[in-house]
């Protein structure tokens, strides 16, 4: 074969491979809002957003799912706050200060930490943290806020310190190296030029590790409480869209207005996700650091 | 939990076999309801064993989701803990599948409470107003001076659909009621909870928490079948049209002494 015959089969070779999965991708969205726009004939878009109350089987049924909005909107926050500072100072310490073997030890823990399956931390936060939480607080209820956040934020660690970590690795070595000559030491040098140079990277990490909270579905099933009511404190239990999506759809009526409206919620899952990937997409590009002068 | 996990142990070992064996071995599917899932498993298991030329593989995936794999014609037996929607007869109707229901056991729903709560028994009117959110505290109910945490079934399962008929009359929930995905999980939950409330049909009901009296008459196999303990349905598995073949066997030994015997060691109560 002619060796631009080759390259041209190659190309297309992978660009069809790169299409497929942009393919599936377009299936699966429109799957998600074929199933879930009918909801729309039985209640207008702002009551199912806005409406307080979740009573899907109810007679007549309510579709309102405001408390579920909360509630992701609660464990993802509170995630984010437990989260950013583990990670993006664990990032810190991995690449600026660390010794190379405990940078050895460290990076592949942590990386671990992303590989253990949701079902796993959702166990050990129903079984081992909500016990706790309830007896050392004398609450009514372990399964709350603060136990879904932490999990969380436990998920989301790996995510921030690794996107954190390849941002505060790609700094230019002259932009140190220039802080050195001028006779900063080196939590200076940390504070006041490689953070702020990889400051749009770690956005981009703390803005991926917040769609990954937001999108998680089984640790939140298992920990959050599960209850569709707008909280009162950090204490109470909630019910974020992905729980209450995974919990129901076994035992809704296929293409009931149950169902529907459970894809309905999908889709506001969905453009949630797709909002935070654009922010990062966004900042990553728009702050990006480029260029570095060197003499 | 565990329930759980053994069936699906179950159907992939179920599943395993069948890729070794011969093709011509007769092959059930059942899926559907977690409750009626236990009652599967056990019979499913003596029942292959006396025919090894019979593979069941049974998965739980809930009642919403049998009927419409039922209706789909991807499952043989849809296992149901209610009767079928007019929705879903009517979709099964317009797919040409005539689904039969066979009554395979009566599940009585129990109140339970953590071990250490002094309470034995409560009205019906007061599970009424707990589950409504109108008591709230346990000393209303002659317990100690505790915030109750009500817990509930997913709105959508069949053991809630029938909670609500059976004890709220059709009120509302309150919303300050924490849903569980599973029966498993609500005595997970309520073993570790001091101050929750839950219930179970009466085949998950353990050692870790206390089963409550409904106006004085415990849950028992006597007293649903005779009507006196209020809070108990039947439970169901569904067929496409009479069953024929391996399929109505599998069901006639389901129904037959044995097998009755066999959902009463699962905490059932026999039909026959």
């Amino acid at each position: 074969m002619p060796r631009r015959l080759k390259e041209i089969v190659i190309k297309y070779v992978f660009f069809l491979f790169a299409s497929i999965s942009i393919f599936i991708l377009g299936l699966i969205v429109a799957f998600l809002f074929r199933e879930g726009i009918p909801i729309f004939s039985v209640v207008s878009v702002s009551d199912f957003i806005f409406g307080l109350e979740w009573y899907p089987t109810f007679n007549p049924p309510s579709f309102g799912i405001w408390p579920l909005i909360v509630g992701s909107f609660i464990v993802t926050f509170f995630a984010t706050v437990i989260a950013v500072p583990l990670g993006v100072l664990s990032a810190v310490y991995i690449s600026e200060i660390a010794p190379s073997w405990i940078k050895e030890i460290l990076k592949p823990v942590i990386e671990l930490l992303a590989g253990l399956p949701s079902v796993v931390l959702g166990f050990f936060g129903m079984v081992v943290l909500a016990p706790w939480l309830q007896d050392t607080f004398d609450l009514p209820t372990g399964l709350n806020i603060v136990n879904a956040s932490f999990m969380l934020a436990l998920m989301a660690v790996p995510t921030i310190s690794s996107i954190s970590e390849d941002a505060l690795y790609a700094v230019p070595k002259e932009f140190k190296e220039a802080s050195y000559a001028l006779g900063a030491t080196k939590s200076e040098t940390i504070l006041k030029v490689i953070i702020p140079s990889a400051l749009s990277g770690i956005s981009t990490a703390v803005i991926l590790g917040m769609a990954r909270a937001i999108g998680e579905t089984m640790v939140l099933l298992m920990v959050a409480g599960g209850a569709a009511a707008i909280p009162e404190s950090l204490f109470d239990s909630v019910r974020p869209m992905p729980a209450s999506i995974a919990a129901e759809m076994g035992e809704a009526p296929f293409r009931s207005e149950h169902y529907h409206a459970l894809f309905a919620t999908g889709i506001v899952l969905f453009v949630l996700t797709l909002a935070f990937n654009l922010i990062a997409d966004y900042v990553s590009n728009k702050f990006k650091e480029v260029g570095s002068a060197t003499l | 939990m565990s329930k759980i996990a053994q069936g699906f142990v179950i159907s992939l070992v179920c599943c395993a076999f069948l890729a070794g064996a011969a093709a011509a071995k007769e092959n059930i599917v059942v899926n559907g309801s977690t409750t009626v899932l236990p009652i599967s498993q056990a019979t499913a298991e003596a029942y292959m064993k006396r025919n090894p030329g019979v593979n069941i593989s049974i998965s739980g995936g809930g009642s919403g989701n049998g009927i419409k794999a039922l209706i789909d014609r991807t499952t043989r037996i849809a296992n149901s803990s209610r009767p079928m929607k007019k929705e879903e007869e009517q979709l099964a109707a317009s797919k040409g599948v005539k689904p039969v229901a066979h009554t395979v056991a009566i599940d009585a729903l129990t109140p339970v409470v953590h071990p250490t709560n002094p309470v034995n028994d409560l009205t019906l009117e007061q599970l009424s107003l707990i589950y409504q959110g109108k008591i709230t505290n346990w000393k209303e109910v002659g317990g100690k001076d505790m915030k109750i945490i009500v817990i509930s079934r997913d709105t959508s399962s069949g053991t809630y659909e029938s909670w609500q008929e059976k004890v709220l009359h059709r009120e509302k929930v309150t919303p300050r009621a924490q849903l569980q995905a599973s029966s498993g999980a609500v005595v997970q939950v309520i073993s570790k909870n001091r101050y929750a409330i839950g219930y179970v049909g009466i085949g998950y009901v353990n050692k870790s928490v206390k089963a409550l009296t409904v106006n004085g008459v415990e849950a028992s196999a006597k007293n649903a079948l005779d009507g006196t303990y209020s809070i108990a349905r039947p439970l169901y598995m569904f067929t496409d049209g009479q069953p024929t073949g391996a399929v109505a066997d599998y069901i006639r030994f389901v129904l037959s002494p044995e097998g009755q015997k066999i959902v009463k060691q699962q905490g059932f109560v026999p039909v026959k």
